[in-house]
């Protein structure tokens, strides 16, 4: 075995050491310790994707010193790392890119937040790496704390109550998942992928538990959907984003909600079977509420008068693109919600950034008549968001437009479900004009005579995170073939034992 | 329908720990207390750790916990759930502790925990201005 695979158990323990090492150092040692972490992070993993996808494989790993099911494994291939390694990037920049907010916003017991971030991080790459679906329950509730935690730690009563909602909507969420994952281990005896994959085959094909293994399947849906945000479960989102403070935002929106959606696909095609999962018509509701997020996001991210919650809903259209694609059940409509996963996990955590420096430009409102000009206020905040605008619309040469690209591809290869993809991107397409064009215009109108510059001048460091985000996101949307032969790579050891 | 009843009584523990499932679930959803939303977040978990446990007991076998020096696998019960229920009550308490640690603050700043007055609150300072 190469030292190199050992890296995602590295990853792990780094993060579980380094929030406990927060907790007896401190506020200063633990920013710095969180900083660190992230760095590593997304060196060891991008050194595993790269031995991965050189060498065209997969491996499972076993954690401790008893082979699964009695002790625990992990799975890597190109796609694990992959994801691993943009949800370490994202949270490095949303942390670095927030900093100045989240030294303002949290006052006491700021090392609390540093440990949180660490804990998120674990979660996520445990979401990423695990090849047990109730490791995979354990680390999703981990994550609802460590979310929940970045989310109230600003000082703010209407934070705390939008913390709440989200705890409840998320533990009503881990409940379905829990009692799908009980359900699932009650009917086929096994909680690792690998053999659960044979296990549901076998029973789908006796056809005995069909009710019982569609139930569960819907439950662990279910869950997932509600804990991401999928229409019509996406009420929680404005508050919880719209509040937070931008890095807890940035990491929310970009991947925690990502973290969840990517253990889906994992039970998808690795646990359930897609054959299996599309003959229990679970595929076709997730396509229709992926179609009806898209638009019912869209519309109100349209009807809403402040600049936070605008972003907010826009989060709920995308993640509706996201589980259109999954609903779609192809390959290449795969594919295309991997590279939505990108698209918006590097545009959004740029956007709440960038949203919070137009606000503090303007007063700290966040109201859309006060921000009119706040683009000549504050430059760089200005061409930034307009930027993740452009992005999330679709522009071509921006990221959010290469999914849309293969979306729209994926369709045609489609039955009956071909119209209402055309039809529910190009509908969610023009909304989204509506809304960012609007933002950006708002942003870049002439200012009200006697209104000046009301934030404080900032350093330029302060923007190269969200500028590093753009520059990927760019990049991405400019070349984006290296990146889609990655996951395409990806896949096929993925789906492949 | 005589076969039903019978099968619903073969499998009580089953019912049970559905029934508790449902009740906890409602709770979580509908109660408008948030204290009472996390007792109902406990006994949504209680049900599922029930049905666990369930499903990895064996009558007549002993728990996954030596006796008498006896290692032969066949005298104790399924551990793996068991071990699922230990784990799963490890997270469920922590939840529940960040919760309720919620709730008490939500309390000392707002004076309720009555869920619609705190959103009527929050839509009352959001019209008044910025908070």
């Amino acid at each position: 075995m190469s030292f190199v695979q050992n890296f995602p158990f590295f990853t792990i323990i780094l993060c579980l050491l380094c929030a406990v090492s927060t907790f007896v150092a401190g506020d200063k040692w633990g920013r710095r310790l969180s900083v660190a972490l992230l760095c590593v992070s997304v060196a060891l993993n991008a050194s595993v994707l790269w031995f991965c996808a050189s060498n065209d494989m997969s491996y499972s790993y076993m954690m401790g010193h008893y082979p699964a099911p009695w002790g625990n494994e992990i799975m890597a291939g190109v796609m694990e790392p992959l994801m691993a390694t943009l949800f370490s990037v994202v949270m490095l920049c949303s942390v670095l890119g927030g900093m100045g907010h989240i030294m303002a916003d949290v006052q006491d017991h700021r090392k609390v937040y540093w440990i949180n971030v660490d804990m998120t991080l674990v979660s996520l790459l445990a979401l990423c790496y695990t090849n047990d679906i109730f490791t995979g329950y354990v680390f999703i509730e981990i994550c609802t704390i460590g979310s929940c935690v970045l989310l109230s730690a600003k000082q703010n009563g209407r934070t705390l109550i939008a913390s709440a909602r989200y705890m409840i909507f998320a533990l009503i969420g881990s409940g379905l998942f829990l009692i799908g994952v009980v359900l699932t281990y009650s009917v086929t005896g096994h909680l690792l992928f690998p053999q659960l994959h044979e296990a549901v085959a076998a029973v789908w094909a006796d056809g005995r538990y069909t009710f019982s293994m569609t139930a569960a399947i819907g439950l662990m849906t279910a869950g997932i959907a509600i804990k991401s945000g999928l229409f019509p479960f996406h009420f929680w989102m404005p508050d919880t984003y719209g509040q937070a403070t931008p890095a807890s935002s940035g990491i929310l929106s970009g991947v925690v909600s990502k973290g969840y959606i990517f253990l889906l696909i994992k039970i998808i095609y690795r646990a359930v079977g897609i054959e299996v999962f599309t003959e229990s018509g679970i595929q076709a509701v997730l396509l229709v509420f992926g179609i009806g997020g898209m638009i019912v996001g869209s519309i109100s991210a349209i009807r809403t008068k402040r600049l936070t919650t605008m972003v907010a809903y826009s989060s709920a259209a995308q993640i509706g693109y996201i589980y259109m694609g999954l609903g779609m059940g192809t390959d290449a409509a795969l594919l295309a919600a991997i590279l939505h996963i990108f698209a918006h996990s590097l545009t959004k955590p740029m956007l709440f950034l960038a949203g919070a420096d137009l606000a503090d430009a303007s007063g700290g409102e966040n109201e859309f008549h006060a921000l009119r000009g706040a683009g000549h206020r504050d430059v760089m905040a200005g061409v930034l968001f307009t930027a993740g605008s452009l992005s999330m619309v679709g522009i071509p040469l921006f990221i959010g437009f290469i999914p849309k690209l293969h979306f729209a591809s994926a369709a045609f290869a489609l039955d009956w479900q071909q119209w209402p993809v055309l039809l529910g991107l190009a509908i969610s397409t023009v909304l989204n004009v509506g809304y960012f064009l609007y933002t950006s215009m708002v942003l870049w109108l002439p200012e009200k005579e006697g209104v000046g510059y009301r934030g404080e001048k900032r350093c330029p460091c302060h923007y190269v995170p969200a500028v590093v985000l753009l520059i990927i996101a760019m990049a991405i949307g400019i070349y984006s073939a290296p990146l889609t032969r990655l996951i395409e790579q990806g896949l096929a050891l993925f789906v492949k034992y | 329908m005589n076969g039903m009843f019978q099968n619903l009584l073969h499998n009580y523990e089953e019912c049970v720990s559905v029934i508790l499932f449902c009740i906890g679930f409602c709770m979580l959803l509908f109660d408008r207390n948030l204290l009472k939303k996390v007792l109902g977040l406990d006994i949504m978990d209680t049900g599922v750790f029930l049905l666990l446990a369930d499903r990895g007991y064996i009558a007549g076998r002993m728990a996954n916990i030596i006796t008498d020096g006896i290692t032969d696998a066949s005298y104790y019960i399924n551990p793996i759930p068991a071990g699922l229920v230990l784990t799963g009550i490890v997270v469920s308490v922590s939840v529940s502790a960040v919760m309720l640690s919620l709730t008490v603050r939500i309390y000392r700043e707002y004076h309720t925990l009555d869920m619609d007055a705190l959103y009527l609150m929050m839509s009352e300072k959001r019209k008044g201005g910025r908070v």
